[in-house]
């Protein structure tokens, strides 16, 4: 698999990087833009999810707390939303140890249940949070009053703010996978109980995953309300925003570096063409494919589409991971 | 007065919690499995109600046996056609199967039906019964009364019956069960048929008093997690004291701390115990 088929990737992926530059579709430019944030917030999900085994469907809040973060600072003290991201991701380093910690202590199925109903009692008290705008929600400035405001009527300046973010998440994902980290969290993914009496601090090592996984997942969040410049607790919180990152690592495969990417790469475009296509009215439409998308994968491939790429490139060569 | 009138209404509402709750538990104890499906399998029990009343006339007499059966058969095909192949593979692929079969349910449910909230008339079981100082109405106490029959009922069939010790058997030991020759195919499918059937009853029942929504599913699910966990994972009758507790509780703070703060109650109580005591306030260690 070594040589040429590493060559074509990464000609395939400077292209589809450089496309929307050189495109002048506003449209294919917003979908290049939500493409590379949705990819971000999967491939942060990924960290803890992916590699290292625990299945997160509460990641929403800290995707909530980055956007109020970063809308609550501009709503409250003026300052630009950008300057409201390090206190999203001040707010989701604490909620990592207050939250995070204690819910290490459960395995498999009780993770999972447990941030289901972190994340549905986190929507119910932002819902219910008169300061933060309740069930309305937040807006973000209206007219540019600076450049730091980063509004832009295209949406390339964003495609290459999120370029940036998920580069270094990569790069950052890249590293730890080679590192001590990478294995500790790839032995806790394949059997906890194994890795803990192997001598893996196995919750040190959770926890250092999901403090960075949360961070970036927080971040997401403000770039997010950045673009868009809304935000209200459905959005921010509701177990959709959960969803998605789950589909799209699920689907390019977790624990994988490039899996959340790929998965963003097939899930967002067709989603915004649906959109697009339905008017609007079939986004109830695209949660029923992800739904039937996600029992296929668990009852045929567990491991994704990079399950299907080892196979192939290994020749079905066994155990290529 | 308000007090025991709060509670009574919270018991009666505890007893078809309890009843959904036990399938939720039965189908863990079987097979280490969590659905996290469960309250939408509620769900899809409220609307076979509710059509089965708008398209084909008939009363709870009819439409509550209808949605056990059609339920029940949802959750066998579930079992054969997803859990059978994904309990033995990966955690992720465990956890997120019913997970996606509840993302499916839901937005099939609100593609087809919209997002609009629908609802059983009133006087279809009408009537308010003044007993002892209290009022409890008709629908609520039919609903209160079979939930709580059948979920006792449930209870003996696992406990007191050959089909129940065969059960038993699986849930202790596959291989071991097999060797003495119970297939455990065939239980575990009977085990996901009786809990999706048991969702079946208590959606039809509580489809008699409240609105049916295609996202209604999403609350009913962390209900039967909280009630599951505070009886202990895989014990009926300790689903049953739960959903009984769980009913009064969010009943209570409802009226006391207002309508939009017993969700966080029960979610919170839910999180705190499960930090605290993940094998559940009565089961064992």
């Amino acid at each position: 698999m070594k040589s040429l088929p590493r060559v074509l990737l990464v000609a395939v992926a400077g292209v589809l990087v450089a496309a929307p530059f050189l495109s002048d579709n506003p449209f294919y430019q917003r979908i290049a833009a939500l493409t590379a944030l949705a990819a971000i917030s999967a491939s942060a999900w990924n960290l803890i999810g992916g590699y290292g085994g625990q299945v997160s469907f509460g990641h929403s809040v800290y995707f909530g707390l980055g956007a109020y973060s970063s809308l609550l600072a501009f709503t409250k003290l003026g300052v630009p939303p950008i300057a409201g991201a390090p206190l999203g991701v001040l707010a989701s380093f604490v909620l990592s140890v207050i939250v995070g910690l204690p819910s290490f202590r459960l395995r498999g199925h009780y993770f999972s249940m447990a941030t289901i109903a972190i994340a549905a009692l986190a929507e119910v008290l932002v819902t219910n949070w008169a300061f933060a705008g309740g069930a309305i929600g937040l807006m973000g400035p209206a007219n540019a009053r600076s450049l730091a405001d980063l509004l832009f009527r295209s949406a390339l300046p964003y495609y290459a703010l999120f370029l940036v973010v998920l580069g270094s998440l990569l790069a950052l994902t890249y590293l730890m996978q080679r590192g001590r980290m990478g294995f500790y969290l790839r032995a806790l993914g394949s059997g906890e109980r194994a890795a803990e009496s192997l001598g893996v601090p196995i919750r040190r090592y959770k926890l250092y995953a999901l403090l960075i996984s949360g961070a970036f997942t927080s971040l997401a969040g403000s770039l997010y309300v950045v673009m868009i410049g809304f935000i209200d607790p459905n959005s921010g919180f509701g177990i959709l925003v959960s969803v998605n990152m789950v589909v799209m690592s699920a689907l390019g495969g977790a624990g994988t570096l490039f899996g959340p990417l790929v998965g963003a790469v097939i899930l967002v475009p067709l989603e915004e063409m649906t959109n697009a296509l339905l008017g609007g009215g079939g986004s109830g439409a695209a949660y029923v494919v992800y739904g039937a998308a996600i029992m296929l994968l668990a009852r045929f491939s567990p491991g994704g589409l990079a399950q299907w790429w080892s196979l192939l490139a290994g020749k079905g060569r066994r155990g290529a991971a | 007065m308000i007090f025991l009138q709060l509670c009574a209404d919270g018991l009666l509402l505890g007893a078809v919690y309890a009843l959904f709750s036990s399938g939720l538990t039965l189908i863990w104890g079987m097979m280490n499995v969590v659905n996290f499906a469960h309250g939408d399998f509620v769900m899809v029990a409220m609307y076979v109600a509710f059509f089965a009343f708008t398209l084909l006339h008939v009363g709870p007499l009819i439409f509550v046996p209808l949605a056990a059966i059609t339920l029940f058969m949802l959750g066998v095909v579930v079992y054969f056609a997803l859990v059978r192949h994904v309990m033995r593979g990966p955690m992720l692929g465990q956890i997120i199967s019913t997970f996606g079969l509840a993302l499916f349910l839901r937005y099939a449910a609100l593609w087809a039906f919209s997002a609009n909230f629908v609802s059983l008339p009133d006087t279809l079981v009408g009537g308010v019964y003044d007993v002892a100082g209290l009022r409890l109405s008709a629908s609520r106490l039919l609903a209160g009364a079979t939930a709580l029959v059948l979920t006792l009922g449930m209870h003996l069939v696992l406990t007191r019956t050959d089909l129940g010790s065969r059960m038993l058997a699986v849930s202790e030991d596959r291989t071991a069960a097999a060797l003495v020759g119970i297939r455990p195919d065939p239980m575990q499918a009977l085990a996901w048929g009786i809990g999706a059937a048991s969702t079946g009853v208590a959606g039809a029942l509580i489809a008699l008093f409240f609105y049916v929504s295609p996202e209604v599913g999403n609350s009913f699910t962390l209900l039967a997690f909280v009630t599951v966990c505070l009886g202990g994972f895989g014990s009926v009758p300790g689903a049953l004291l739960a959903g009984l507790a769980i009913g009064v509780i969010q009943s209570l703070s409802a009226y006391f701390l207002g309508p939009s703060t017993k969700d966080v109650v029960v979610y919170a109580l839910f999180i705190v115990l499960l930090w605290v005591r993940p094998q559940g306030l009565l089961g064992r260690a």
